[in-house]
């Protein structure tokens, strides 16, 4: 089994109108055994930007804390709050310095440019190939499923509350399809002048 | 093959460990200690490849009392397992890696009680409950169904009762003995230990 489904989890982003949602489910395993049912893998790095990253747990936190690392250094250095895009570009590009040694995750980025307020949204592979679409987003052990189940909900200017119902039944009824992922789930909406946290429910076997 | 258990309370961590040092298919000692006190307040129990757990463990331990010589406090449980989980996982991408399953466990009086899984991948989690090696698979449940957030030292040390009677009716290999200790607001305990002799008369279903 690949190393990227060693502790299960999934992410998923989308792109509404004026906003953006990020989800992310609560397992952490080792392989088939629940471990923790309280892991989110989304964290909260600027005022208006999400990272969610899956795949495996210890290059979840080993990648977390140096990208926060960088990040800081950025905004300490340039005296300005970091956009997405250009924190997007240097993930990239911490990703590829490992090219033949990777660090084993899948990161989303979603969030809104500090200046324009544009919604934005991002994924990578493992060494750092950018994606940027403009409906969603997936990563994780159920991404087949959370593309199935995005592509039939999702459609386009949706409003944060909308969103919030597409994103939260694509995340739902996608990880319960998939034994690593699930044990409820957060979902974050993000607006201009504000970001909802709300936690799901779900099913628990 | 080895076996460690944690509980936390809501003022309190209590930690199990077996004592049987084996290798290959001889048990070599039956009395070894896998949980060390590291600082008055901070307890780390270690499992995995043998002389990498005394190894590692005494590294983390060294820099931990380095740490409170330089800035004369000590390092939380919390900060204490973030460097653990730092070292064991730079030392995961170097050509000679640690393989070490632990708990790092510590109370705090501002910041409470914290027990953190951490495997070999340097995986870390602060938890309520886990265990670690084969034994702890015929746990998790008995953890499932008797932990609560209000559980006291003496609830918590009979599931750890349970646990040991349940790995020694079911898990194959032969786990003699459990030490047990806790850890809380007034420091490292040593509790009696669970072992075979001692649950002769132990009713589970009580």
């Amino acid at each position: 089994m690949s190393i990227l489904a060693y502790n299960g989890g999934c992410v998923v982003a989308m792109r509404g109108k004026d906003c953006v949602a990020i989800a992310t489910d609560h397992r952490f395993g080792v392989q088939a055994q629940t471990i923790s049912t309280d892991f989110k893998k989304v964290f909260h790095i600027a005022p208006r930007m999400f990272l969610g990253l899956t795949g495996l747990q210890t290059d979840i936190l080993t990648v977390r804390d140096r990208l926060m690392f960088r990040k800081n250094i950025y905004e300490t250095k340039e005296n300005r709050e970091m956009a997405p895009k250009p924190f997007s570009a240097m993930l990239s590009s911490f990703l590829y310095e490992h090219r033949f040694g990777p660090y084993f995750i899948e990161p989303v980025v979603a969030g809104l440019d500090p200046k324009t307020m544009k919604p934005f949204i991002c994924n990578m592979d493992l060494i750092g190939c950018p994606n940027e679409p403009d409906d969603f987003v997936v990563a994780g052990t159920c991404a087949e499923q959370l593309y199935g189940m995005c592509e039939t909900l999702w459609r386009p200017d949706l409003e944060p509350d909308q969103l919030f119902e597409v994103i939260a039944q694509s995340m739902v009824n996608a990880f319960d399809r998939d034994a690593m992922s699930g044990w409820g789930a957060t979902v974050f909406i993000i607006e201009k002048d504000k970001i909802t946290e709300r936690s799901l429910k779900t099913r628990m076997d | 093959m080895e076996t460690l258990l944690g509980i936390k309370g809501p003022d309190f961590v209590m930690l199990a460990a077996d004592t049987t040092h084996a290798h290959s298919v001889i048990v070599m000692k039956e009395d070894e200690n896998k949980i060390h006190k590291v600082a008055d307040n901070l307890l780390i129990s270690t499992v995995g490849e043998s002389g990498d757990t005394e190894q590692f463990t005494e590294f983390i331990a060294k820099n931990i009392a380095l740490y409170k010589m330089r800035n004369g406090y000590d390092l939380s449980p919390r900060s204490a397992a973030h460097f653990t989980r730092k070292n064991l996982a730079e030392s995961l991408r170097s050509r000679t890696r640690y393989q070490v399953f632990m708990f790092v466990a510590g109370y705090d009086p501002n910041e409470g009680p914290e027990l953190t899984f951490i495997d070999y991948l340097a995986s870390s989690k602060s938890l309520n409950y886990a265990g670690h090696g084969y034994g702890s698979m015929f746990c998790a449940s008995i953890f499932d169904r008797y932990w609560h957030p209000n559980i006291t030292q003496e609830e918590a040390y009979d599931v750890l009762k349970k646990c040991v009677l349940e790995i020694q009716k079911r898990l194959i290999v032969n786990l003699k003995n459990f030490s047990v200790a806790v850890v809380d607001k007034n420091g490292v305990r040593h509790l009696d230990q669970i072992s075979a002799k001692s649950l002769v008369d132990y009713n589970a279903a009580a």
